[in-house]
């Protein structure tokens, strides 16, 4: 990807970033559901 | 008490005494050389690298090692998991080792160590990162120490000094936090100064967030490691309480280290993507960086998700091995594989057999002092006359 001014840089990758911000917000919540979700049954 | 004549009715030619007491041999040797021919005469630093093996490994890799002493004290008094109680004190004794080492470590790698007080007496850099990681690092390994002193005050039968500590547990575990968030962040910080000089995926802004991170997966992956070992050779230490306890701290630790990776997986995606270093990917560094970021950090945080999850303690104390390792890496490849990438191989740095062979030195001087406190100081069993909470 080729840039000319600082502003073409930012809107790219902040643009990426935050697609993924979302993304890992999303993904942590799973990963905690899917790590705990076994305490939960023992609780049951 | 210390009982010399129980000491003394042991053999000392034990297979671990007889290696320890080889490589303390030759680290005495290489202190006498490094003291009397100063730097030059024992290490391959340079101007071009004047950060090597001592401050990569001794530095780098023992202060995130000995993050488990501000992880564990946090958990357990300032979020209140006490089924973890067990596991503070020789949390705080790796720590306090851990630290204490580092700063002899400190005392090998600069030129004239015994300016290493000038920051505090003389002058104050107060705007240089250096300063902050000093300052902060002579202040926690205060007190780390004050907070092992209940340890060493029932040992010796100190009862009001140890009730007093005691009574600061608290206000210590608070001034510990900060302290370990400060520097362990800016030991990272430190790299900031040199953006042409680490290759740009290890470099990026964000590396005080990185190092602080990590250190808490070292610091988790570290009190299961450590813990894993003392509970094979010295299970007799342990009391009940210890034992029961066991279990619960692999997999609470284990759980806390699955999801503080997956943070920090997300958080150096975030890195490259902010500068835009996908690019670097298909390079020679690129592979060694996927090799770090995925064997090394998405691997142990599946294998301890799997741990947890199949309640496989076996599997979860190979995976805490294997992220200690995996910190040891990637401190090496911030202070020494990618620093300096851009210099042809004849000016890159490779530590000398003595750098070595001191490291070594002082991972044993650290191994006898915990195999000495732990075996005669109440770390992994509370002292009969103290059956009270604490630390």
């Amino acid at each position: 990807m080729e840039f000319f001014t600082l502003q073409d840089f930012y809107t790219y990758t902040k643009g990426i970033a935050y697609i993924l911000i979302v993304v890992t917000l999303i993904g942590m919540a799973g990963f905690w559901l899917y790590l705990t979700d076994q305490d939960n049954d023992d609780r049951e | 008490m210390f009982k010399l004549k129980e000491v003394l009715n042991r053999s000392l030619l034990t297979p671990f005494n007889i290696i320890a007491g080889i490589i303390i041999l030759i680290g005495l040797i290489i202190t006498a050389l490094r003291f009397s021919g100063g730097l030059a005469a024992v290490t391959n630093l340079s101007d071009y690298n004047p950060w090597g093996l001592w401050i990569g490994f001794d530095l780098l890799c023992g202060v995130a090692l000995a993050a488990g002493g501000y992880v564990t004290s946090a958990a357990v008094y300032i979020f209140g998991i006490k089924k973890y109680h067990s596991a503070v004190r020789p949390a705080i004794l790796t720590g306090f080792l851990g630290y204490s080492l580092v700063v002899l470590a400190l005392s090998y790698d600069v030129g004239r160590p015994w300016r290493l007080p000038y920051p505090f007496v003389v002058q104050a850099g107060t705007t240089s990162v250096l300063f902050e990681v000093g300052a902060c690092v002579l202040l926690y390994l205060v007190v780390l120490f004050i907070e092992f002193t209940p340890a060493a005050s029932e040992w010796l039968g100190l009862k009001r000094a140890r009730n007093l500590v005691v009574r600061l547990t608290m206000v210590l575990t608070i001034l510990g936090v900060i302290l370990s968030t400060l520097h362990q962040s800016s030991l990272g910080a430190l790299f900031l100064i040199a953006p042409s000089k680490l290759h740009p995926l290890w470099y990026s802004q964000y590396i005080p967030v990185f190092f602080f991170i990590s250190s808490i997966i070292a610091g988790l992956s570290m009190v299961i490691f450590e813990g894993s070992l003392t509970h094979r050779y010295f299970a007799e230490k342990m009391d009940e309480t210890h034992l029961r306890e066991k279990e619960d701290v692999v997999f609470g630790f284990g759980k806390a280290a699955s999801f503080v990776l997956a943070a920090y997986f997300a958080v150096k995606v975030f890195g490259i993507t902010m500068d835009d270093n996908w690019h670097y990917l298909s390079t020679g560094y690129g592979a060694w960086f996927l090799v770090e970021m995925l064997g090394f950090v998405a691997l142990p945080c599946l294998l301890y998700s799997l741990g947890v999850r199949e309640r496989n303690i076996k599997l979860i104390k190979w995976t805490a091995a294997w992220t200690v390792l995996g910190i040891v890496v990637n401190r090496f490849n911030v202070c020494l594989v990618a620093f300096n990438w851009h210099l042809p191989s004849s000016e890159r740095y490779f530590p000398s057999w003595m750098e070595i062979g001191l490291s070594l030195f002082i991972v044993t001087v650290g191994v006898a002092a915990f195999k000495f406190i732990v075996t005669y100081m109440p770390i992994l069993y509370e002292h009969p006359g103290y059956k009270t909470p604490h630390p």
